[in-house]
This record gives C-alpha cells, sequence and structure tokens, in this order.
C-alpha cells in the first residue's frame, strides 16, 4: 500500500467525489488559485475549474451560509474553514441555519452540507487560531462530527461525509497534515459512528480523538517498554454519531479507561465518554476514569508551553501509573 | 408614509418609471384580469384574517412563544410571491405567515402549527416563526435577524449551479440591513452575480427602535448597496401595483441578466414587533398608528382601486372577506381538534438518515437522552 499525507488523502477524496457528483462543490477561502492555505485542495483548481473549486472572499458568515442555503436545493458544498476557530464568525449560520432547519421544518428539508477544516493547538498562533469546537457542534443535535487522526480515516470519512444526506462537520489538524500512513488505492469508504482500535492491549483503554490519537500511540509504545503495562488505545473517529459499543467494550476488556483529549476538559468531549462509562460501565472498572485534556486556559503562543498545554505523553503515562 | 425619495434609485428600467404616479400601466400590471386582480385582494383578506383569528388564541393562552403579525404589510408578499414562476424561489424572516399563506400554504396546516400540533405544517416543531414549504418553493421562516440572508444568497447560488432561469426573493425587515450576514451576503452576490432579490420590508420599527436611532443612512436603507455595486429601488407597499412592477423589473434582472437588487419597500405594521411587544404604543403614537389604518392600508387601497376599475362590488368584496373568515375559523376549529405530538417525534427530523433508516443512521449513536 503506497504511503501518502493525510493533505493528500483528504485531496484525493475530494477529486474523486467531484468526479463521482457533479453537485459536489469546494467553497472557501484560497481553496482554488492559492492552492489551498494548507494545500489541501492543491490542484483542484487546475484539474476541476471555476465551477467545482470556488475562492470565497473573507466572508465565513456570507459563504458558509451561503452553502447551507445551496445545500437546502440539493448541491452538496464542502465548505472549507482556513481554521475551525473561524467557525465562530459563522456560528448563527452553522447551529442555526444548518443545525436547525430539518428538525424546524418537522423534517421538510435537509442540508447535505461539509463545512471541513483544520480545528487544532499547537502551532503556536494563540487562543483565536486554536479551538477545539468539536464538543460545542456535537452538543448540537442536527448536527454530526468527525475527527480523523489518520490518513487513511481521513480519506474514508470524508468520501462518507461528503456523501451523508446531513451536515457535517468535519475536523482535521494541521500538525497531521504532513504525515504518512498507508492508504489502499482502491476506493473505500468508513461509516460515520464507528471507532477503530488502533492498538490493541489489554491493561488499560486510552480513549482519544484527532491527533491525541497519535499522542496516546506513542503512550502505549512507552508504557509497554518501560512499565510493562498493555494498552488498547481506542480512535473514536467521529464524536457524533458516536460509538458508544466501542468505548463499553473496551472499558469491558480492560476495565481502567484515560481519556486522552486535545479539548478543554470543562464539558469537554471526554467528559461526555467518562459520562457513559459510569453510566454504563460502572460495575466494569477497577480505576476511577481519568482524563488528560488541554489544560484549563485560552491557548497560549509561548511554544515552550503550549506542548505541554495539549496533552502529553508525560501526562497520559502519569495517569495510567496513577491507576495500575 | 415617511419620505424616501431624496436618495435617486439606481433603477433605469423604462417599464416602471413611465409614469410614477400610475403602475397600473406597467406592463406585468396592464395584462392581469379582473379574476387575478381580485384573486390579490382575496389572498391578502385571507392572511389577514387568518392573523386576526390568530391573535384572538393567542390572546387566550392557546399558543405558546411569540406571534409576529404581519398585519398593514400584505401587499408586499401577495404582490411579490403573485409573480413567481417554477423556478422562483421565497425565504424570509420570523414574520413569515404573510409569505407562507402567499405562496399557496394552507390556512389549517399553518394554524395548527400556531397551536404546535401535530398536523402542523413543521409538525409543531417550529412554531409561528418557522413555517416551511419546500414543495411550494417556500424556505422558511428563519428567527434570527438577517440570518436568512445568506441562505438567500445559497438558493440563488444553487439555481445558478443547476443552470435554472429563476430567484430567490428573500424578505427582511428593516432591522436586518445592521446584521452582518446580510452586508457578506451583498457583497458574495453582486461579486459572484447571483439572481437574488433582496426584499427590505421597511415597516420603520426594528423592535421598538426606530430608523432615526437604528441606521446611520436613515432616509433610505436600499441606498446602501450602492456600496456594492447592485441595483436597488424603492417601492410604496400600499401600492400593490407599484410592488409588482418593481419587483417584477428585480426578478427580471435575477432572470436574464443573473444580478442581484436590493428593493426596499416602505410599508408598516400595525401591531407590536410580536404579540408580547408591550411598548407598542409606545415608541409610537396611537395616532400614527390610526393614520396608516385609516389612510394607507394596503387592502382597503386595492379594494377602492378595483371599485374604481368596475372589476368588484362590495357585494363581492363582503363576500371574499366572510369566506376568509370562515376559512380562518374552520382552520383554528382544526387546529383545535388536532392532537399533540406524541413524545417520541421529539427525535425524528433531526437527522435525514436516521428518519430514512439508512444504514448511516443506524450506526452509532445518534442521541444522548437517557
Amino acid at each position: 500500500m503506497p504511503l501518502i499525507t493525510y493533505r493528500k488523502a483528504l485531496n484525493d477524496a475530494l477529486a474523486e467525489e467531484i468526479i463521482r457528483d457533479e453537485n459536489v462543490v469546494i467553497i472557501g477561502e484560497e481553496v482554488a488559485q492559492y492552492n489551498g492555505a494548507y494545500k489541501v485542495t492543491e490542484g483542484l483548481w487546475q484539474r476541476f475549474g471555476d465551477k467545482r473549486v470556488v475562492d470565497a472572499p473573507i466572508s465565513e458568515a456570507g459563504f458558509i451560509g451561503m452553502g447551507v442555503g445551496a445545500s437546502m436545493l440539493g448541491i452538496r458544498p464542502v465548505m472549507e474553514l482556513m481554521f475551525w476557530s473561524f467557525a465562530y464568525v459563522a456560528w448563527d449560520q452553522i447551529i442555526n441555519n444548518a443545525g436547525q432547519v430539518r428538525y424546524m421544518s418537522g423534517g421538510l428539508i435537509n442540508c447535505p452540507i461539509v463545512i471541513r477544516g483544520p480545528a487544532n493547538g499547537g502551532t503556536n498562533v494563540g487562543a483565536t487560531h486554536s479551538h477545539t469546537p468539536e464538543n460545542f457542534i456535537a452538543n448540537t443535535p442536527g448536527l454530526k462530527v468527525v475527527c480523523p487522526a489518520t490518513a487513511y480515516d481521513a480519506k474514508g470519512l470524508m468520501k462518507t461525509a461528503i456523501r451523508d444526506n446531513d451536515p457535517v462537520c468535519f475536523m482535521e489538524n494541521t500538525l497531521l497534515y504532513g504525515e504518512t500512513w498507508e492508504v489502499p488505492e482502491e476506493e473505500y469508504l468508513i461509516p460515520l459512528g464507528v471507532a477503530d482500535i488502533k492498538r490493541h492491549g489489554t491493561d488499560v483503554s486510552l480513549i482519544a480523538h484527532g491527533r491525541a490519537v497519535i499522542t496516546a500511540l506513542k503512550a502505549a509504545e512507552i508504557l509497554a517498554a518501560e512499565h510493562d503495562i498493555s494498552a488498547e488505545v481506542l480512535d473514536l473517529r467521529s464524536i457524533r454519531p458516536l460509538d458508544e459499543e466501542a468505548i463499553l467494550q473496551t472499558v469491558r476488556k480492560t476495565h481502567r479507561a484515560v481519556l486522552v483529549d486535545e479539548n478543554k476538559p470543562f464539558c469537554g468531549v471526554s467528559a461526555q465518554i467518562a459520562a457513559t462509562i459510569q453510566e454504563k460501565a460502572f460495575d466494569e472498572l477497577d480505576a476511577p476514569v481519568q482524563r488528560v485534556c488541554s489544560l484549563d486556559a485560552p491557548a497560549i503562543y509561548s511554544p515552550a508551553l503550549e506542548s505541554l498545554q495539549l496533552p502529553t505523553v508525560a501526562r497520559i503515562i502519569e495517569k495510567v501509573l496513577h491507576i495500575r | 408614509m415617511s419620505k424616501l425619495s431624496s436618495p435617486k434609485p439606481s433603477v433605469t428600467d423604462d417599464e416602471v418609471s413611465v409614469d410614477p404616479a400610475d403602475y397600473a400601466r406597467a406592463k406585468i400590471n396592464a395584462s392581469l384580469t379582473a379574476k387575478q386582480k381580485i384573486g390579490f385582494l382575496r389572498e391578502m383578506i385571507r392572511i389577514r384574517r387568518f392573523e386576526q383569528t390568530s391573535l384572538k388564541y393567542y390572546n387566550q393562552g392557546m399558543m405558546g412563544g411569540f406571534l409576529h403579525l404581519y398585519i398593514g404589510q400584505e401587499a408586499v408578499a401577495v404582490g411579490t410571491v403573485s409573480l413567481m414562476g417554477k423556478n422562483d424561489h421565497v425565504i424570509t424572516a420570523y414574520r413569515d405567515h404573510g409569505h407562507a399563506l402567499a405562496v399557496g400554504m394552507g390556512m389549517k396546516e399553518c394554524m395548527a402549527e400556531l397551536f404546535g400540533k401535530a398536523t402542523g405544517c413543521s409538525r409543531g416543531k417550529g412554531g409561528s416563526m418557522h413555517f416551511f414549504a419546500p414543495d411550494k418553493n417556500y424556505w422558511g421562516g428563519h428567527g434570527i435577524v438577517g440570518g436568512q440572508t445568506p441562505l438567500g444568497l445559497g438558493l440563488a447560488y444553487g439555481l445558478k449551479y443547476k443552470g435554472l432561469k429563476g430567484c430567490a426573493l428573500c424578505f427582511m425587515g428593516d432591522g436586518a440591513v445592521n446584521q452582518g450576514a446580510y452586508h457578506e451576503s451583498l457583497n458574495l452576490a453582486a461579486l459572484w452575480k447571483l439572481p437574488v432579490v433582496y426584499v427590505i420590508e421597511n415597516n420603520k420599527y426594528s423592535m421598538g427602535t426606530t430608523l432615526e436611532r437604528s441606521s446611520a443612512m436613515r432616509n433610505c436603507l436600499a441606498e446602501r448597496a450602492d456600496g456594492y455595486g447592485i441595483v436597488w429601488d424603492i417601492a410604496n407597499g400600499e401600492d400593490l401595483y407599484e410592488v409588482r412592477a418593481k419587483a417584477s423589473s428585480a426578478m427580471r434582472r435575477a432572470h436574464e441578466q443573473s444580478l442581484p437588487t436590493v428593493l426596499e419597500v416602505d410599508t408598516y405594521r400595525y401591531y407590536g414587533h410580536s404579540v408580547a411587544d408591550a411598548n407598542a404604543k409606545k415608541y409610537r403614537s396611537p395616532e400614527e398608528i390610526d393614520r396608516y389604518k385609516a389612510h394607507h392600508d394596503p387592502i382597503n387601497l386595492w379594494k377602492k382601486r378595483l371599485f374604481d376599475e368596475g372589476v368588484l362590488t362590495e357585494g363581492e368584496a363582503d363576500a371574499i372577506d366572510e369566506a376568509a373568515k370562515d376559512e380562518a375559523d374552520t382552520a383554528a376549529q382544526f387546529a383545535i381538534d388536532s392532537d399533540s405530538p406524541t413524545p417520541e417525534t421529539i427525535f425524528e427530523d433531526v437527522y435525514w438518515e436516521v428518519d430514512n433508516k439508512t444504514e448511516a443512521g443506524s450506526t452509532g449513536r445518534h442521541f444522548f437522552s437517557e
């Protein structure tokens, strides 16, 4: 299997879906002639032209809302946010319009739109550019949230998201764009709502999504090599719908859970996972559920400190050792 | 009506400037039959009787939430919607009952929605501010001021993308012109040459705040379109002929040139921002309201016009009114007799994939109640 980057996997998914469905259109800032601020859409404008790949001015509320309106008529827009942090100026369009119009119309309308872009800290760009709004979005029934951790997942989930008939918020990670994974050449789809065990283990479950999965995998290696602890790493892949059964299964297997989450801890994704575990697998637990989240302050600029603010391998190991 | 004449509209359409005093002779109106003209009267009266009936039950505590009445503005929805062809679409804000009935939604489904019943147009999930009928090209009914303006743009984008010759009529109030989403939409509409008509229904008050206290350009709201190179015009909303003539010109610009227009329609609401607006008679004088009712009522003016033209008799007008009252009463009884939605429907109409029982809809947990 060829090794390709997370970025290229997304690019391939977009190209394949543009070819497959004439209603798929890519819209966003710098997606066409500039080739994408993070080069996710590189070459697509040259291949597919003005109609299918559209540069938008810096007007997130305007163009995201426009995409929502077009999706009501059956267009399948894939809207790029240069950063998910910029979604906050389009919040009404995403939450109220994409998220609620189906409900308020009693099911007469659906919005087959994908809103995608990076949602991560760790790049020393300060608090305004480092938001991880998957918890906010997942708190809105009507919206779906996907956070792929690998190139393989990014491609398969993106193709599914574009074909889904509900609004899907697709959260990528700039620190993963250049990383490579094995990705098959033949077409494949990954359903939303199916988690993936990225490493099998027996002693403790590390449950994560997005880049936190990669951090958890590094911690699992050290736990095995230096502490003789076999950690299982479960990648949620999608937050809503959520593969709750996979979460409960791994907890039933290892009886210990450490949740790793680049979200902030208060009302973050891991808070929901912890609630689920205590509610449905309380008797399976041999220790309290632990969480390793971003430290609970706005994302700091200082490169020396930001790497500490995000979940670190050391903090994961410390939590695991605490409940071993 | 307040004077809006100081700015000069950017429209240069011969048809609508033939004789400013008489839009009846505009081509789009000259060809109207007596039956069509009477039909417009019927639609306006139906809207008014529907809302008066809804007000009665609202005041009896039989409805929840807000009730934003359109009474006084009927000629705007009826005049513009009367021009719609197969590929023309409508979207509006929360003062949406008039547009809903104008596009052909039934009084029963609309009234039942106000009562929160399962037979409502949105199955009791939307309420007064959220009526929808996509089968009639009617896309709501949106609660956040200005929030629908990018959606209207999207409808226009979709039409153009599909190569359909149509337009999106996006209605909004005068308060919405101060929202950023509207200005972003104007820029995109002009930049991408999208067939959208923004109809500003200027009823003079954004809730309790006058134009003088909310708009830096207080004499004209449409004029802001100049900043985006968009053609704009102003229409007198008490004259159905003028509304039709000017809306028709804007829609033609959309259909034939794929260009946007901003059309400001001067109008007035008799009731408060919503019925719950406790200060509806404090931020404006009762005399002002009475003056509009006495001299600028779009239904009375249209009725008089049809009498003068000799196409309608008093008896016929009374019969139309009686029929509308009966229809509204029947709709209210239908709503009262209808069942409330059942609790399990709370989880319906959230996700298309779940509702349609697809594999995607049954993969993973979608709902998180206990």
